[in-house]
């Protein structure tokens, strides 16, 4: 299996140990193993994410030409999966230019300083029990706070550009950025308090049927996007305008703005944003099937997982060991979902207008959140240590009601707006003309 | 001490675990193997990765500036006046507003992660925090603030 493979090699330390002991000197060899194992990881992860990425934008393409009934891209290779190498000898070899207005350091540094955020939240994604670069006990807190780092380098972008498009895309994306951090940090609140942790490994334990090292599950044992469908659904729409993908990308409409903050940017500067967002787009869908998906969990219900390993007896862990093996399966399946999500979005939907935008954060997005926080928060004190079947009722209703009340908002809401405005399926009221007039 | 040799904060995990005591769920205590020393490393090799990039674009790509190719780009027209003025005050209420539901998420996510050991008046304390921000936003909605114009 290929974790295995991995955890007996590269991510093993007796390996690396026996490696480096006659290379380097007996004092610095814990320090030395610890650089090396921290270097071969990290240049793992990145050859990874980095195929991720080149033929993420070839799935993009082909999946939204696919929904537009097109083909997409199909001449370089077999189903044009040449096309992502295609398209990186391009952007390698095409000029780009850095325009005399420019102030050219923060223009530069902009462009280089866009990866390195949307890298490092991979940094604590789990991908399998004991397969995790490395699980920090806030591991998703270190995640919010790398990704929300992206604003400073648009902000030097569009600054640094000199120019007047670029400046106002990198204004309304920073507004647009902050804004939409807080409810993608306040709806996750609710599946914390239950998980009662931040470390990625352990929000994946809670959610079962697995528990560490073969015991019983964690407390709630249910996948949260089923105890949390609200948070789920607004974790979703405020990851997918933190990236600035569509329908969120106001900062780069091209209608209004020409491509907002890199606009001036051309060549492998551009890429830079390019590579960012798609990172960005991976390391989010990997987060978001952590946090709601049960991230490695296979999909089996805890209850039975249970109930086979009471009737297995003795060979209980034998099977919960069994039932973990494909881990970094089920994890890259899920992180596909996601970015399918993320790109059916970019498909099916319009883009918002900018106050539309920031409106529907503030508005809609910050009192649900806040709502269905303390609707967690209520009812994870009722259920709390109870069998996940007993958790999942308790939510469910709790969901029910907490939807009902917002679809009877929203239609009150709807109501009220269309009675204050121009009715445009209705003939607009003009004044009748006599012959005099005419 | 091997432990400090392999750079991990067992130190503060172990703070944490004594913290909570016995309360605490099996997995977090085993599980708390913070290595920043690898977040280090992460961010300098991921700032590889654009430098490398320009490095081989530096090598491949032609290099023929020009005067209208170093233009600023606005759709063929020579831009007019300063591009950095001063900008609206809409931004900066939003980033207020903001700044106030930050710190308040601050506040939140520990409480989250205690939320299984904390006392019931834990969880009123928190709605009372809560409601005093909703306050807050709905004064913030009604004197116009969160209207982009």
């Amino acid at each position: 299996m290929i974790e295995q493979i991995f955890l007996q090699s590269i991510f093993s330390r007796p390996w690396v140990t026996e490696r480096l002991a006659h290379l380097v000197p007996e004092a610095s060899l814990g320090f030395a193993v610890e650089v090396t194992m921290s270097v071969l990881k990290a240049t793992l992860i990145i050859l990874i994410i980095q195929i991720g990425m080149l033929w993420g934008t070839w799935l993009e393409r082909k999946f939204i030409g696919r929904i537009q009934d097109r083909l997409g891209p199909n001449r370089v290779g077999v189903f044009g999966l040449g096309q992502p190498i295609a398209d990186m000898v391009k952007i390698l070899t095409k000029e780009d230019t850095t325009p005399t207005a420019a102030h050219r350091w923060v223009y530069n540094l902009g462009s280089l300083l866009i990866v390195p955020p949307a890298i490092l939240g991979f940094a604590v994604v789990a991908l399998d029990q004991g397969l995790i670069a490395t699980d920090l006990s806030v591991g998703f807190l270190f995640f919010i706070a790398i990704a929300s780092t992206s604003v400073v380098p648009i902000f030097m972008a569009g600054w640094g550009s000199r120019n007047k498009y670029a400046l106002l895309g990198a204004m309304r994306a920073v507004a647009q950025i902050v804004s939409y951090e807080i409810p993608q940090v306040l709806s996750v609140v609710g599946v914390l308090l239950l998980a009662g942790t931040l470390s990625m490994q352990g929000l994946a334990y809670a959610q079962g049927p697995l528990g560490l090292d073969g015991g019983s599950p964690a407390f709630p044992g249910v996948w949260f996007i089923f105890i949390q469908p609200i948070a789920f659904v607004i974790f979703v729409l405020a990851t997918t305008a933190e990236i600035e993908r569509t329908p969120f990308d106001v900062p780069e409409a091209e209608s209004e703005i020409i491509a907002g903050y890199h606009t001036e940017y051309s060549g492998i500067k551009f890429g830079m944003f390019y590579l960012a967002l798609y990172f960005a787009t991976i390391s989010s869908a990997a987060v978001a099937s952590v946090l709601f998906l049960g991230g490695w969990q296979p999909p089996i219900p805890t209850e039975l997982v249970n109930w086979l390993a009471n009737r297995a007896g003795e060979d209980a862990g034998e099977l919960r060991a069994s039932l973990g093996s494909l881990g970094w399966l089920w994890m890259s399946l899920k992180t596909l979902f996601m970015v399918l999500i993320f790109m059916w979005f970019r498909g099916t939907l319009p883009r918002l207008r900018a106050d539309q935008l920031m409106a529907f954060s503030w508005k809609v997005l910050v009192p649900i959140s806040l709502i269905n926080l303390l609707a967690a928060g209520l009812v994870g004190k009722l259920v709390y240590t109870r069998t996940p079947i007993v958790v999942f009722g308790a939510f469910a209703i709790t969901n029910v009601i907490l939807l009902a009340a917002l679809f009877w908002l929203i239609g009150w809401w709807s109501q009220r707006r269309s009675a204050q405005q121009i009715r445009f399926d209705q003939p607009a009221p003009v004044a009748p003309m006599s012959a005099e007039s005419a | 001490m091997p432990v400090a040799r392999q750079g991990r904060c067992v130190i503060i995990a172990r703070g944490l675990g004594r913290v909570t005591g016995a309360d605490r769920a099996p997995h977090e205590e085993y599980y708390v193997t913070d290595n920043w020393a690898f977040i280090a490393i992460f961010t300098i090799i991921a700032m590889t990765i654009p430098l490398l990039g320009f490095l081989m674009s530096w090598a491949l790509r032609p290099k023929r500036p020009g005067d209208i190719k170093l233009s600023t780009y606005e759709c063929g027209l020579e831009t007019v006046g300063e591009t950095w003025v001063q900008f609206k005050v809409q931004y900066y209420i939003f980033a207020l507003i903001f700044v106030l539901f930050d710190v308040e998420t601050v506040f939140l996510y520990p409480w989250a992660v205690a939320y299984n050991q904390l006392p019931l008046f834990a969880l009123v304390e928190m709605f009372v925090f809560l409601s005093i921000l909703a306050v807050g936003l709905a004064y913030a909605w009604r004197k116009g603030a969160l209207e982009w114009v």
